[in-house]
């Protein structure tokens, strides 16, 4: 990862294996009761049919705010909650069909580091036993060599071997988050999912976490599913991108694809919204109205309408759900298929939903690019 | 500064800890002109809330405010008033919004009813001018059929509509400055968007004066006018806006913009800061940043630098600012070269 180009080259040679992560028309719906003892009075549609791959040794970024069910797919992924519906499939290897057996020795593949290191360390556990516990569960070392192996993965995270005898409230916020790297690294996993891993971080110490972790991918040819709402880390980190929203993917490509030519209209709206840090800019800013609508009643047709502010939006976008399709110039090079930009936008042209079934449905406008600018420099 | 609001000199608060005295803020001096939107900037420990709690008075034991501080507001020593005269002040004169807005409201109160409250406590009107006063107050903050939203409870509203429900609140006696602790800090990006552009449409329109408190080196660029950098319980760097972002002169605030990723940028490596900050128990001698810095030599460590002009308008405690040549040799820094806690 060393310079813009390099980057682009392991997909070169990646584009015909196989994916790492396979998730098709996940679901994960939460019953809502109305009383301690009620039946279900509704669902809380957190996530409502997602689907992605993740190739080994890349960086698939889930991002969106709060709720869009960023955070809920990547734990129905490691099934630390429980999907309602949909396949995840890790190394060909059906996930959610795996008893409990099966089902932690695949854990050692798949590990999880949190946003919040301090919440998820054991204060009474010194940082080494921290770390060992995994080796010990995974029957991966013990003694002497379960502490070498401590020793060695505290020097890799950056640590000093006698941060191992510290305990969590010893340690800074960014020592933390190199401590839960190093609990998720002991098992030698092939795949991480990075729950907000720097957002609890300054900074300065934001950038060290970020470097490891990108240090840490290149040197055991980890992928991560990194899950994040900042947009900036996000496009250092990530070489694909899902934006969610209400439960929903929304828009999916490369990094330079999504930052350069964001075609659905939220994406738009969000990448607008980042603050930028240069004040001679003013950037010509989407202001979104209103809130996030409920997962509770999640709007027909595209999830998105009720905020959107694309010129062709109309009675259709009520109607139909928009398809996650190819478009955008990426999509029109004919792609590898893990090269592709999909956006589920009906009103960005091109579309599948012909005119003849939009009309149908009531549409009075015919679909056009919108792309409000975005960056005015 | 002769149209100085706010105009703090030698600003001193410390906590009694079992480590002994920490300096949280440690010798600042600042003002806030009418009408101006100042933001002060730092990393967390680096004294800015504490800044901000102590304008206000609100350092409670083992915490104090040394009494050889000075906090002069609208011709007044706030440092030497009492708990009366404060009351005044707070909330009429000097209103502040907090981080979290769900901490800031009353759970079992309506929204109208707090916001009345505040008008009923600070000056002598109806009940029924009140809630008008708050019905007002949710129409200027951009809620959306305030009438029936003034009777609803703060978990009824989402976080926007709650932020902006404290900031009605906060604006109900026209205060003539505000203090906004991380205001967007635990909002949404598009939601942080509408409540950055309602503070300065507010401000325009009121003509109140704002300190925004941040981490947010991008909030800070699209809302303040001029910015102070805090580190180590220190103001390192004050600039107009514009200058610092284009000649940052204190290596912190250097290496803060370098260390930041932002959107549309090319960078393939983040800089780092190595190391992290110093307990405010333990201040390093000399210069407090020179162990994370790349220029650090000894005159850093000999000699606590003062805070010099670096530019129109633009001070850096930093001795490059009179050893310039310096810069063109930067090396490891001390924290790095250690490796504790460093980046890798």
């Amino acid at each position: 990862m060393t310079s813009a180009a390099t980057r682009e080259t392991p997909w070169r040679a990646t584009q015909h294996r196989a994916p790492l992560l396979s998730v098709r028309d996940l679901v994960v719906h939460f019953p809502v009761r109305k009383s301690l003892f009620g039946r279900p009075r509704g669902v809380v549609r957190a996530v409502d049919g997602v689907s992605f791959d993740v190739f080994p040794g890349e960086t698939l970024a889930l991002v969106g705010e709060s709720g869009c069910g960023k955070t809920t797919t990547g734990r129905a992924v490691l099934r630390l909650i429980e999907a309602t519906s949909g396949s995840i499939t890790f190394e060909g290897v059906d996930v959610r069909a795996l008893g409990r057996e099966p089902l932690r020795r695949l854990r050692r593949q798949m590990q999880i580091v949190f946003q919040d290191p301090y919440a998820s360390l054991n204060p009474r556990m010194t940082v080494g036993a921290a770390i060992r516990e995994g080796l010990i569960i995974h029957r991966l070392a013990e003694g002497a060599e379960a502490h070498a192996r401590v020793r060695r993965l505290l020097d890799e995270v950056g640590l000093r071997a006698e941060h191992a005898s510290r305990y969590p409230h010893e340690l800074s916020g960014g020592q933390r988050q190199r401590v839960g790297i190093a609990r998720a690294l002991a098992v030698e996993p092939r795949f991480i999912v990075c729950d907000e891993p720097v957002s609890a971080l300054d900074v300065s110490v934001q950038a060290q976490v970020v470097n490891l972790l990108q240090d840490l991918q290149r040197q055991r040819g980890l992928a991560y599913l990194f899950i994040a709402h900042d947009l900036s880390v996000v496009e250092h980190v990530a070489d694909r991108i899902a934006v969610m929203y209400l439960g929903h993917i929304v828009e999916t490509a490369p990094g330079r694809a999504l930052y350069g030519e964001p075609l659905m209209p939220y994406t738009q709206a969000l990448l607008s919204a980042v603050p930028v840090p240069d004040p001679t800019v003013r950037r010509a800013r989407i202001v979104l109205a209103g809130d996030v609508p409920s997962p509770v009643d999640p709007p027909p047709g595209c999830v998105f309408n009720p905020r959107c502010h694309h010129p062709a939006r109309d009675a259709a976008c009520t109607k139909i759900a928009p398809p996650l399709e190819p478009k955008g110039r990426l999509s029109e090079s004919g792609q590898d298929p893990d090269r592709e930009h999909l956006v589920a936008c009906i009103k960005q042209p091109p579309t599948r939903v012909s005119w003849e079934d939009q009309r149908a449905a009531g549409a009075t406008q015919e679909p056009m690019l919108h792309q409000p600018g975005l960056r005015g420099r | 500064m002769s149209d100085a609001l706010l105009s703090i000199h030698g600003l001193r608060t410390t906590f009694a800890t079992d480590a002994g005295p920490a300096r949280a803020v440690d010798g600042v001096s600042f003002a806030v002109a009418r009408g101006e939107t100042v933001g002060l900037v730092g990393e967390s420990g680096c004294g800015k809330s504490v800044t901000a709690l102590s304008i206000l008075r609100l350092i409670d034991p083992p915490g104090r405010i040394e009494a050889s501080s000075s906090i002069r507001f609208e011709g007044r020593e706030l440092v030497a008033l009492d708990e009366d005269e404060l009351r005044e002040v707070r909330g009429n004169r000097i209103a502040m919004i907090w981080q979290e807005p769900l901490s800031a409201l009353n759970p079992v109160m309506t929204i109208g009813a707090q916001i009345a409250e505040v008008a009923r406590v600070h000056s002598k009107v109806s009940r029924r001018e009140a809630r008008e006063c708050a019905i007002e107050m949710l129409r200027l903050v951009g809620i959306p059929a305030p009438e029936r939203r003034v009777d609803e409870y703060p978990h009824q509203l989402s976080g926007g509509m709650r932020q902006r429900a404290v900031i009605a609140m906060a604006l109900v006696m026209h205060p003539a400055l505000l203090i906004a602790d991380e205001p967007t800090t635990a909002l949404d990006v598009t939601i942080q968007a509408q409540i950055l552009e309602l503070l300065r449409d507010l401000q325009a329109r009121l003509g109140m004066s704002i300190l925004l408190i941040t981490h947010d080196l991008g909030v800070v660029a699209e809302t303040a006018s001029r910015v102070l950098v805090m580190y180590a319980g220190e103001i390192v760097e004050e600039a107009p806006v514009l200058e610092l972002f284009r000649a940052p002169h204190h290596p912190y605030t250097e290496g803060l913009m370098r260390a930041m990723p932002r959107v549309g940028g090319t960078s393939e490596r983040l800089a780092v800061i190595p190391g992290s900050v110093p307990p405010p128990t333990a201040w390093p001698s000399g210069c407090r940043f020179r162990d994370r810095c790349p220029y650090a030599w000894e005159r850093c460590e000999r000699e606590h630098p003062p805070l010099y002009e670096a530019g129109e308008a633009h001070l850096s405690r930093c001795h490059l600012a009179v050893e310039p040549e310096r810069r063109n040799h930067p090396h490891v820094p001390l924290a790095a070269a250690v490796g504790a806690g460093s980046g890798r």
